[in-house]
């Protein structure tokens, strides 16, 4: 079973946003980067599955230069390869995202010889949120999608999987005939953290590298901007235990207790 | 203008968030008919509301070989719905509610008609003229959408003549249309691939018990500063007794500590219960995105400096170990004592 996995580097941040003074970006001078929850569990999720079926894990992101820092923490956690698609300035949308994976997966699959049996992506990036990059390169691979998986389940014969999740107290199980793309959310598995010999392969590992064709996006950004919130500090109703008859007249005043 | 909703029906009932994008929808339209898609014939009382907010051409799928739940085969009959785009029309808007069936049905829509899916729109208005720098011909979209699971806000200009638009569910409130639709109902059959036949849901009903997290009228969460999985025996005590579910952060079940389904934010659960309750929560942004929603907030925490004590209502500055234990108590001899 070889799987491809793709993940998105982004900033990781805190309890506040700042963004830059052009109001274009996010401020990351003081902020580190990781990957989005989803596609932590998307990398999880593979390497668990090669653990039982044998094969390969690539993973492979788009980004810029120091996105490798992303690809070196999922090896360090038991993929195998990586692939990383090099770019400059402002992140490209979901079209030509999609359209530049769909076209470095061709390349990779011909360099193979054969497809990757299982491409995983996340459900949605946690920047953008656009909820559509793993279907689109789905569509132009002539592939099943799946989306927003908890539960995935490769069947005994190899030749297709079971991905379920849950919609509204219902379980929703579909079943796809292999390749396919399946999108994953976070609660399908519990990551775990790198091992040591792990960092040190991660460390000394190969990582190839590409440049995409990125083709202008119909959705242009004008600006971000922090929404107003109408909270902006609490009543203190007091210090320890001696706040305790204040918050159960809250309570009381809510209509929270009998 | 063609205007085009999905309409997400539970049982004879059309989802809330369906009425709001209906009506975001509305708007956006500015007067153009309204049609929708619905998976399953709708019974009256739907059509009732459909008819009340102003829906006037009502289609449900109806292939024979689509028995469950199957994206592309709505996508399939959303895109024949707006086909007569290529005959001329000037604008297309098809719109969803934000939920993960919404986004997934317009994101194979957008793979095969090569539309933009602006996905958790808040906002959207018809441009006749937009700035050149897009490669669209003339008029197009301004939008304003949510980043961050709404902890940004971008403003954006689509510049194309068609668009697919996911609308967030508290953006907007549903509202019946001034004039109500005299509505016709017809099904819909569109061409099927066998690939858009292959993905299709077989549902099961999942177990319930206990208040629901997302529903529940008090969720009381607990964060890292709970300590440990031992120490989440009084956040439960406190949940049965404000009648409310347990929530967690995502500290929490990172650590293995509780089980995801109950995580609150950006990648768990959206909760906007009448009273939230976060202990030993710092309150980073993607746990508020999932809490944001709550009529009232209170924080218990030591740090009075932690983000979460801004953004809530109440604050307690102490220890949850300390406070939660002397809370229980107190509620149980008020309730022992009424």
């Amino acid at each position: 079973m070889d799987v491809l996995v793709y993940v998105k580097r982004v900033p990781a941040v805190g309890g506040r946003i700042v963004l830059t003074p052009d109001g274009r970006e996010v401020d990351t001078s003081m902020l580190g980067f990781t990957v989005s929850p989803h596609e932590e569990c998307a990398v999880e999720e593979a390497v668990q599955i090669t653990e039982r079926h044998g094969g390969t894990v690539t993973v492979s992101t788009m980004g810029p230069p120091e996105a490798i820092e992303q690809l070196r923490t999922a090896i360090s956690v038991g993929a195998h390869a990586a692939h990383l698609l090099v770019t400059t300035g402002v992140d490209a949308g979901p079209i030509a995202t999609s359209r530049a994976l769909a076209s470095s997966v061709r390349e990779l699959e011909g360099g193979r010889g054969r497809p990757f049996d299982l491409i995983l992506c996340g459900n949605e990036a946690a920047d953008t949120g656009d909820h559509q990059v793993g279907v689109r390169l789905a569509h132009a691979l002539g592939r099943p999608c799946a989306t927003g998986v908890k539960q995935l389940q490769i069947e005994a014969t190899g030749e297709s999987v079971e991905a379920s999740r849950e919609y509204r107290g219902s379980q929703e199980h579909f079943t796809l005939r292999l390749p396919a793309v399946v999108t994953v959310k976070e609660g399908i598995n519990l990551p775990r953290y790198p091992s040591l010999p792990g960092r040190m392969r991660a460390k000394k590992a190969d990582v190839s590298t590409a440049t995409p064709t990125l083709e202008p996006e119909p959705l242009v950004m004008q600006r971000l901007r922090v929404p107003r919130t109408e909270r902006t500090s609490a009543e203190v109703l007091g210090h320890g235990v001696d706040a305790v008859p204040a918050l159960v007249a809250l309570f009381e005043t809510l209509g929270v207790v009998p | 203008m063609i205007t085009v909703c999905f309409v997400e029906l539970d049982g004879d009932e059309v989802v809330d968030a369906s009425l709001r994008a209906v009506t975001f929808a509305r708007r956006l339209g500015g007067g153009a008919p309204l049609g929708c898609l619905v998976l399953d014939r709708p019974g009256p009382g739907a059509l009732a509301q459909l008819a009340a907010f102003g829906v006037a051409d009502v289609r449900h799928l109806d292939a024979g070989d689509v028995h469950g739940y199957a994206p592309m085969a709505a996508a399939a009959a959303l895109a024949e719905m707006v086909a007569p785009f290529d005959d001329g029309v000037d604008v297309v808007a098809v719109v969803a509610a934000a939920t993960d069936h919404g986004n997934e049905v317009l994101a194979h829509l957008g793979a095969t008609t090569g539309l933009e899916l602006v996905a958790n729109c808040v906002d959207a208005q018809v441009q006749a003229e937009v700035e050149p720098g897009g490669p669209g011909n003339g008029g197009g979209f301004a939008v304003v959408r949510q980043r961050w699971a709404g902890s940004l806000l971008e403003d954006a200009v689509l510049h194309a003549r068609g668009g697919l638009f996911s609308v967030v569910a508290e953006a907007v409130t549903a509202e019946p249309s001034p004039v109500a639709a005299e509505v016709t109902v017809r099904p819909i059959a569109p061409a099927l691939t066998p690939l858009d036949l292959a993905v299709q849901a077989v549902e099961t009903r999942s177990e319930g018990g206990g208040v629901s997290l997302a529903s529940a009228r008090v969720v009381v969460s607990g964060g890292r500063g709970i300590g440990g999985a031992e120490g989440f025996g009084v956040v439960e005590e406190l949940a049965t007794l404000l009648g409310g579910a347990v929530g967690v952060s995502r500290a929490v079940t990172s650590a293995g500590w509780r089980p995801h389904r109950e995580q609150v934010g950006q990648t768990g659960t959206r909760v906007a219960p009448h009273l939230y309750v976060a202990c030993g929560i710092s309150g980073a942004i993607q746990h508020l995105a999932g809490c944001q929603g709550a009529t009232h907030m209170v924080a218990i925490n030591t740090d009075p400096d932690a983000p979460i004590m801004a953004r809530a209502d109440y604050a307690i500055v102490g220890d949850v170990s300390v406070v939660l234990p002397a809370l229980v108590d107190a509620l149980r001899h008020r309730t022992a004592g009424s």
